[in-house]
């Protein structure tokens, strides 16, 4: 029972990271109908530039942290600008090829600048476990989710409550009566894949300081990513959120009960079981599967 | 035109191991020709049916390791008690068993995943290639997990008058892949020219019209899916026994990426796109290994798939074919132009 209590904090944990990649990717997809491969290049560029911001420039943790996500706010800016705006009239297959290629770019570009070897990110939190009964949780892991908690809500109100997001809402519906409506679309997507792009920064920035940072360690995330955003339906924001916690709770009782070696291999069981049973994802609003 | 460019290739391909004698540059362009193989299964679905598989690669791994095992053999307990006991055999037979399970691996993921499609169906085909790697990963009974599975024997094959023979050197691997290459092309020129090419490539330009004629979508779908896995599975076997090493490593999506990258490059949908790109970028290592890393190498990959993808979004065959097109005034010009052309390609 302690066991299982302990599990289940460290998926809560766990789940806040996993919906905030989930909720980056889905919001590029239902906006922009852009399968973002660079989505786990960008979480591994935030893991770096926390460690860049905190080692290399001897930044304040709680400084770093800021400047890491705003850091991938405008690599995803820039990617948008220059490799998406002009494609916008392309069909889904090459967007996707193309975020591959630049993908590929991003992490060799990591592996070649960093090297191989794990860098290390300090954190000015004690590593003595704050202990509560029978489960331990560490400071670093409740800051973790204190903070995904916090950039979920940022982005709900972003979405729901500011012009922005209703500019970027009404896109979703349909972006030419959207255009027609007065709304700058271009601009709106450059936001959302910015956006986007930050919250998986954010991801790698929270999660780097808690494991290592190394260039691979996207890999698994953007499948990750993907697994959620299947689960929750690609393009629901709350099916997203809802499904990084289903898949943090899968793999960790997975791993916890079943076999440590398959964790990894939860998320991509889920993905082929969801869309075999239900293909629109469990949580899906509309439909736009391109 | 660019059906002069499969027989060239061969002649060509044929007659290189007479001239090179460099073992570095035999080894590359067995690679290449392996990894041309999977990229011409791939452009089967990617570029004649319009299905982006980007699990390709879990194929090319099973047959690897399909064929790799049934020549070693294993001895594994299964649950219930259950034991499976194999003793090891012909590396021919792990070459026909790498074929047949693999095809059907990629007709049991084409009936499932074809009943999705677009973006669900390159996550679903990326999900199944994980799987297979964690397994080969952590099976660790059946396939030595990280360890690899080492000392696999080399292709063994049968030769009228001179009994079996075992393909120890680089030449014979050449000839051989050169040979799967050669049938593998026939097969799916073949195919893509029959009516069931022209139902693929219905399906692929307006699926509704072509439901609308009859054609079965998803029988289609899952033959073109069968083929295509059967015969990355048959590259993987090639590679398991000429290298004779594998490890879970086979199953990296890089591999998918090479492959797409071959495919797109040279032109998806055409006959000679994945044999021009297939060689491009098996070559494309050997050139730049004395000039860069490994990752700066990388970089230039996906810098060249952006490249292409911006300026000949549909490939190097499809462009230099308009490009020869447009440099033939007159019909009668037509038999003038061919050499020019097809000595232009490689």
């Amino acid at each position: 029972m302690d066991q299982l209590l302990q599990h289940i904090l460290n998926a809560l944990v766990l789940g806040g990271t996993y919906a905030l990649l989930g909720i980056g990717l889905t919001l590029i997809f239902g906006i922009m109908n852009v399968v973002n491969f660079t989505h786990g290049a960008l979480y591994t560029f935030g893991g770096y530039a926390m460690y860049l911001a905190a080692v290399a420039l001897g930044l304040n943790f709680f400084v770093a942290l800021p400047v890491a996500v705003v850091a991938g706010l405008l690599l995803g800016a820039f990617i948008e600008f220059t490799l998406l705006r002009p494609l916008r009239r392309s069909d889904i297959d090459t967007t996707m090829l193309v975020m591959i290629g630049a993908g590929i770019i991003m992490q060799s570009g990591t592996l070649w600048i960093f090297g191989g070897v794990a860098k290390a990110v300090p954190t000015p939190f004690p590593a003595q476990p704050l202990v509560i009964g029978p489960v331990s949780l560490s400071y670093v892991n409740l800051f973790v989710l204190g903070s995904a908690i916090a950039l979920i809500a940022i982005t709900y109100f972003t979405i729901n409550g500011t012009r922005l997001g209703r500019a970027m809402r009404a896109t979703f519906q349909d972006h030419d009566t959207a255009a027609l409506m007065g709304v700058n679309v271009s601009l709106i997507y450059t936001a959302t894949f910015a956006i986007g792009s930050a919250l998986a920064a954010a991801a790698g920035a929270l999660l780097g300081p808690v494991y290592v940072v190394t260039p691979q360690m996207g890999e698994l995330a953007a499948v990750k990513a993907f697994a959620i955003v299947i689960l929750g339906g690609l393009g629901s924001i709350s099916g997203a959120t809802i499904g990084g916690f289903i898949l943090a709770f899968a793999e960790e009782l997975g791993a916890g009960y079943i076999s440590s070696g398959y964790r990894d291999a939860m998320g991509f069981l889920i993905i082929i079981a969801v869309l075999l049973v239900k293909p629109t994802g469990l949580f899906a609003r509309a439909e736009r599967i391109g | 035109m660019t059906r002069f460019i499969a027989p060239l290739f061969l002649v060509v391909f044929a007659l290189v191991p007479l001239g090179l004698k460099d073992p570095y540059l035999l080894n590359a362009l067995i690679i290449t020709g392996i990894l041309t193989i999977c990229a011409m299964s791939l452009n089967l679905l990617l570029g004649f049916t319009g299905q982006l598989s980007l699990g390709h690669v879990a194929f090319f791994g099973i047959g690897a390791y399909v064929s790799a095992l049934t020549a070693l053999g294993f001895d594994v307990s299964l649950p219930f008690g259950l034991r499976i006991t194999h003793e090891g055999g012909a590396p021919l037979v792990g070459f026909v068993l790498a074929v047949a399970l693999t095809g059907l691996c990629g007709y049991l993921i084409g009936r499932l995943s074809f009943r999705v499609r677009g973006a669900y169906f390159v996550i679903v085909t990326i999900s199944f290639a994980e799987v297979v790697r964690l397994v080969a990963l952590n099976w660790v009974e059946l396939t030595q997990g990280p360890l690899a599975l080492t000392a696999i024997p080399n292709m063994v094959l049968p030769v009228p008058g001179l009994g079996d023979v075992a393909l120890r050197s680089k030449m014979q691997n050449y000839y051989l892949v050169l040979a799967v290459a050669a049938v593998s092309y026939l097969v799916i020129a073949r195919l893509v020219a029959s009516r069931f090419g022209r139902a693929m490539r219905g399906l692929k330009e307006n699926e509704s019209l072509a439901l609308s004629l009859g054609i079965n979508a998803t029988r289609t779908l899952t033959v073109a899916a069968t083929l295509s896995a059967a015969m990355a599975g048959a590259a993987g076997s090639l590679y398991a026994h000429y290298i004779r090493i594998i490890d879970p490593d086979v199953f990296l999506f890089s591999y998918t990426v090479t492959m797409v990258i071959m495919v797109v490059s040279g032109g998806k949908g055409t006959l000679a796109g994945p044999l021009v790109g297939g060689i491009l970028f098996g070559l494309l290592p050997v050139a730049l290994r004395p000039v860069m890393a490994p990752e700066a190498q990388w970089i230039v990959y996906g810098a060249i798939l952006i490249a292409i993808l911006f300026l000949m979004p549909r490939g190097i065959v499809p462009a230099l074919e308009s490009l020869a097109l447009r440099l033939r005034p007159a019909p009668e010009a037509k038999s003038a132009a061919k050499p020019a052309e097809a000595g232009a390609n490689p």
